[in-house]
């Protein structure tokens, strides 16, 4: 039965073209991985992240990977648990919410089968997994903060776009703002929204404090989705953005076309979030086959905050997803 | 006269209108009380050197032009077949997506559009259609329930919408594009609106220059008795649904141009249950059968006019559906026969009061 269900998954997987997947003899000698992961259908990041992974998980690599999205916690719970009657050996986690892993990660381990995060961490005991490789999103955060900060506007009159409540990207990006503007007298929030990634959403929210004729300076939406949500909404309404212009506009995830906008001085500032992973988990996965300890279980990658003042095509080219 | 007033109270009552514009009352009243400057509407200057009105009536307007188009096409299959499409969140996808493939060549970042917008957009309307279709089918032919029918687009929709530019997000180069959700250059009124003035005036005079409105109203109400008159369920059935696609396809055009990109996730999210609410809130039996097209248009701008002062008020985004949620509530109850005969009651009562004092 197991072996049928097997077999059916690894059609499924060849229909999908997901894997090359010839036939299960092989796959004896090859790594299972099973990848949750969030829609790859969600932003330009986590299209770059997913080709990124099926670019590595391979039968060439000595992998066989099996892939599962969803944007939901609970769906993604369900999909590990799936992974985990499979026999996976090895459980590569994006976790759309922080909460509620513990229990589906003591079922990983009392099977055997080492979890490793990627992109986002989760609110569990660091024993229940055996790696983290995460963006330092209070990080980025902190970044995009210091650089308004050194703007040195007289006053920030703040539109603060939020991600998906809950969600480790817009906790960490939300968090710095937060503490800044708890901080300074000049620091204000206009409207502080959820526009749950959406850039629909985000347009709307900006039209309506455009509507309102409240005064801002600052669009500090934490993707670049939301941005260009918002800067529908100020084009619309004739109000100026970008270097030296009446609304500063700051985006996060480093698309290449909001790369291009920052180019174009039409945007002010970017946040990188890194979202190749994929060489990062390889090199754990090889290291824990052969044996050997992790010196550290969670590693942060390396990020950047681009200027639009500084920006090069260059840079474009290289950190654009 | 004061017979009369009784029953004008209660011929008001029981008008389809009465809720929808009982509702735009209230909403226009709470927010007039909140900001007397609700309604103003100021002229300026878009960054595109474009002479606009702006202004939260136009705001609201322009917003809700989607939902308007596709509340058509949701009345007509809900009086049709006695269900809802649920899946008109997910064509907008496909639709989209289908009109960037052509408008972009398959290329994510194209120099110039590789076709006329006109084509783009008329491939999207025969994609739209056939996605109709498809549910049509199930429908009607093969007597599927519309929401468990429609469910198989609702959630492979999306997929196939990325899938058919590769799982890039084109970016449409061409600013003549951003015109159909945006302006006109020399025209100070959002083009969503005309648009959706367009859809509507096109839908009114079909219903009143063909039999489609009676017949589909005699699907509804009793298929057998139609059949038994000549009407072919089936294909009123299945032609609403095509209907319901071009609507989807105009719907589409809309959202794909407002920001000259698709995010295949998000586009159009949850609009499927606002379209199906315009059709409730416009007090039309979701059971099928009687239907009044006007209604569910206010019921959609009512929709929009409820987004907009949340927002307004600050209401976090994702609690959006918590409130039109209790606006569902209201109207269950609201519609409920016993209710509106109280109502009504009450306004008779009144009158022989009046009348017993005078």
């Amino acid at each position: 039965m197991k072996k049928r269900t097997f077999a059916f998954f690894l059609t499924a997987a060849m229909v999908l073209g997901i894997g090359a997947a010839s036939v299960s003899a092989d796959s004896d000698e090859l790594i299972s991985v099973g990848i949750i992961n969030n829609d790859p259908n969600e932003s330009g990041y986590r299209t770059a992240n997913d080709a990124d992974l099926k670019k590595m998980f391979t039968k060439e690599n000595g992998y066989d990977a099996q892939f599962a999205y969803s944007l939901k916690n609970a769906e993604q719970i369900d999909y590990a648990q799936k992974f985990i009657q499979d026999e996976v050996d090895y459980l590569l986690l994006s976790a759309a919410d922080t909460a509620g892993w513990d229990s589906v990660l003591q079922d990983a381990q009392a099977a055997g089968i080492d979890v490793i995060l990627f992109d986002r961490t989760i609110d569990a005991d660091e024993s229940l997994y055996a790696a983290s490789i995460v963006s330092d999103m209070a990080k980025e955060g902190q970044t995009a903060v210091d650089w308004l900060a050194g703007q040195g506007l007289d006053e920030y009159n703040v539109i603060h776009i939020q991600g998906v409540m809950g969600s480790a990207a817009q906790q960490g990006r939300s968090g710095a703002l937060d503490a800044q503007v708890e901080a300074n007298d000049n620091w204000n929030i206009v409207v502080q929204q959820t526009a749950e990634w959406n850039a629909e959403k985000a347009q709307q929210i900006v039209q309506s404090v455009i509507d309102a004729k409240t005064p801002f300076n600052v669009i500090y939406a934490e993707n670049d989705d939301m941005a260009k949500g918002a800067v529908a909404a100020l084009d619309a309404a004739g109000i100026s953005h970008g270097v030296g212009k009446d609304v500063i506009v700051m985006g996060f995830d480093c698309n290449k076309w909001a790369l291009e906008e920052l180019l174009a001085q039409n945007w002010n500032y970017d946040g990188q979030c890194n979202p190749f992973q994929a060489s990062y988990i390889d090199e754990i996965i090889k290291k824990l086959e052969a044996g050997e300890e992790l010196e550290e279980k969670v590693i942060i990658m390396d990020e950047k905050g681009f200027d639009a003042e500084t920006i090069t095509q260059e840079d474009v080219d290289n950190y654009g997803i | 006269m004061n017979k009369n007033s009784g029953s004008l109270v209660k011929r008001l009552v029981g008008h389809q209108l009465f809720i929808p514009i009982l509702a735009i009352i209230l909403l226009a009243v709470v927010n007039l009380i909140n900001d007397p400057g609700f309604f103003r509407i100021t002229v300026g200057t878009n960054n595109a050197g474009n002479t606009v009105l702006s202004g939260y009536l136009i705001t609201i307007l322009d917003f809700g032009s989607e939902l308007a188009i596709l509340a058509l096409g949701m009345t007509l299959v809900t009086a049709a077949a006695g269900g809802q499409d649920i899946s008109v969140g997910a064509t907008i996808a496909i639709t989209g997506s289908a009109m960037l493939r052509i408008l972009c060549g398959g290329v994510a970042r194209p120099e110039k559009i590789a076709a006329p917008i006109i084509v783009a957009f008329l491939f999207g309307c025969v994609v739209g259609m056939l996605c109709g279709a498809f549910n049509g089918a199930l429908v009607a032919i093969f007597k599927i329930q519309p929401m468990i029918a429609t469910l198989i687009l609702f959630t492979a929709g999306r997929s196939i919408a990325a899938w058919i530019n590769n799982n890039e997000l084109p970016i449409v180069p061409d600013p003549r594009f951003a015109y159909f959700g945006g302006f006109i250059p020399g025209i100070p009124i959002p083009t969503t609106v005309f648009i959706a003035a367009a859809c509507i005036v096109i839908m009114l005079l079909v219903l009143k220059f063909t039999n489609l409105g009676l017949y589909t109203q005699a699907v509804g109400i009793n298929e057998n008795s139609a059949r038994l008159n000549g009407i072919n369920p089936t294909k009123i059935k299945f032609l609403a649904f095509v209907i319901l696609g071009l609507c989807v396809a105009v719907a589409a055009l809309i959202k794909v141009s407002r920001l000259s990109t698709i995010n295949y996730s998000v586009i159009a999210k949850d609009i499927e249950m606002d379209a199906i609410l315009a059709v409730a809130l416009g007090g039309n039996a979701l059971s099928g059968g009687r239907f009044n097209i006007m209604a569910s248009i206010l019921g959609a701008y009512v929709i929009q006019f409820l987004t907009t002062t949340l927002y307004k008020f600050n209401v976090s985004s994702d609690a959006l559906a918590a409130y039109k949620a209790v606006v569902v509530i209201l109207l269950v109850v609201f519609s409920a026969p016993i209710v509106r005969e109280k109502i009504g009651k009450f306004g008779r009562r009144r009158a022989s009061a009046r009348e017993a004092r005078g």
